[in-house]
């Protein structure tokens, strides 16, 4: 069982996605599961659930996963892969309202120190202004 | 080939072949407002559908229609991919469940299916989305009778559509244009008349179509 909370980053362009996931790896290392994905299923700009599954099994922790969206799709096809997962896991995945690169450095950090779901989310919300 | 399984084809096909004929229009909505992405997503997703006609057409017509939605949601690849795809599950739940398409089914399914989609979406009326298309049609749809029923819902689809040239987006990509989303169509309320104009030419084709 992975001792730290997982990062998926989610970006319609998959080089969005791996860059982010590219600094995340510098940042913290080894120390937290971690999985990107973008394109949609045809390999152009956009997202797709069964990639986003995908991630979400490789960077699977059971302490949860916090997933990073760009915009739109990417936000609401996380939701859809969520609503997929077994009851037991679907509670435990959060999608983040943050700056994807930013926010995906700050999780990572965060949760590379094993902070729990809750407090890996809001310390890369914490980059949003509060409305 | 039974009736239903006939149905089931048909009326999928029709709702894929209109979307696919609309795809460049669609794009060029989008490419005003948004990523220029709905035409080709939605066009995407529905020739994964009719790749899948074979398996599809022979399912009673709710199971059909949620296959349909689950194609969608893998396939289209954009936002519109859960919303369309949530659409068609729920309502063709509602279908399978009933076991009969009449006007009572239409209704629950459609209530249902907007609580869905304004949840997903997190948007309302109002906003510049499918929304104002699908909520309009289906308050027609509570009171419309006879065999004007049909032609009255497609006109109600189209005039909505056409309503949200003025409005401002609220949601979505557009929301980020905030006023100069305004003077355009919004592309979801416009592939969702499309849809709800193939469904009414499909009965309608059908003898003894009414509601």
């Amino acid at each position: 069982m992975n001792r730290n909370v997982g990062i998926v980053i989610v970006s319609h362009s998959p080089d969005v996605a791996k860059g982010a996931a590219d600094m995340v790896r510098q940042m913290v290392g080894k120390e937290v599961p971690l999985a990107w994905c973008g394109g949609n299923p045809d390999g152009g700009l956009g997202t797709s659930v069964d990639a986003i599954e995908k991630a979400l099994q490789t960077a699977w922790s059971d302490r949860g996963v916090v997933i990073m969206v760009d915009m739109g799709g990417a936000e609401t096809n996380s939701e859809m892969a969520i609503e997929r997962l077994p009851d037991k896991k679907r509670a435990k995945v959060v999608v983040c309202n943050a700056p994807i690169v930013e926010g995906s450095v700050m999780a990572a950090t965060e949760s590379s120190g094993g902070s729990p779901l809750e407090k890996v989310r809001r310390a890369a919300e914490e980059l949003y202004p509060r409305m | 080939m039974s009736t239903s399984d006939r149905m089931t084809r048909e009326l999928i096909e029709a709702i894929a072949n209109v979307v696919i004929a609309h795809v460049n229009e669609l794009t060029e909505l989008d490419r005003a407002i948004g990523d220029a992405d709905h035409g080709v997503n939605l066009e995407r997703g529905f020739k994964a559908v009719l790749q899948r006609m074979d398996t599809i057409a022979v399912m009673p017509l709710g199971k059909g229609l949620s296959e349909v939605g689950m194609t969608l949601i893998r396939f289209v690849g954009g936002a519109s991919g859960p919303l369309y795809g949530k659409l068609f599950v729920v309502i063709g739940k509602h279908v399978d469940e009933a076991g009969v398409v009449c006007r009572d089914t239409l209704v629950k399914a459609g209530e249902d299916a907007i609580r869905v989609l304004m949840a997903l979406g997190r948007s309302d009326v109002g906003k510049k989305t499918m929304l104002d298309v699908l909520v309009p049609v289906l308050d027609e749809l509570r009171f419309v009778h006879g065999t004007d029923a049909l032609p009255q819902i497609r006109r109600r689809a189209h005039s909505a559509a056409q309503a949200t040239v003025p409005m401002v987006a609220r949601t979505g990509r557009a929301a980020f244009l905030g006023e100069r989303s305004q003077g355009h169509m919004d592309p979801g309320a416009r592939s969702s008349e499309l849809i709800l104009s193939a469904v009414c030419n499909y009965l309608e084709s059908r003898p003894g179509a009414n509601l």
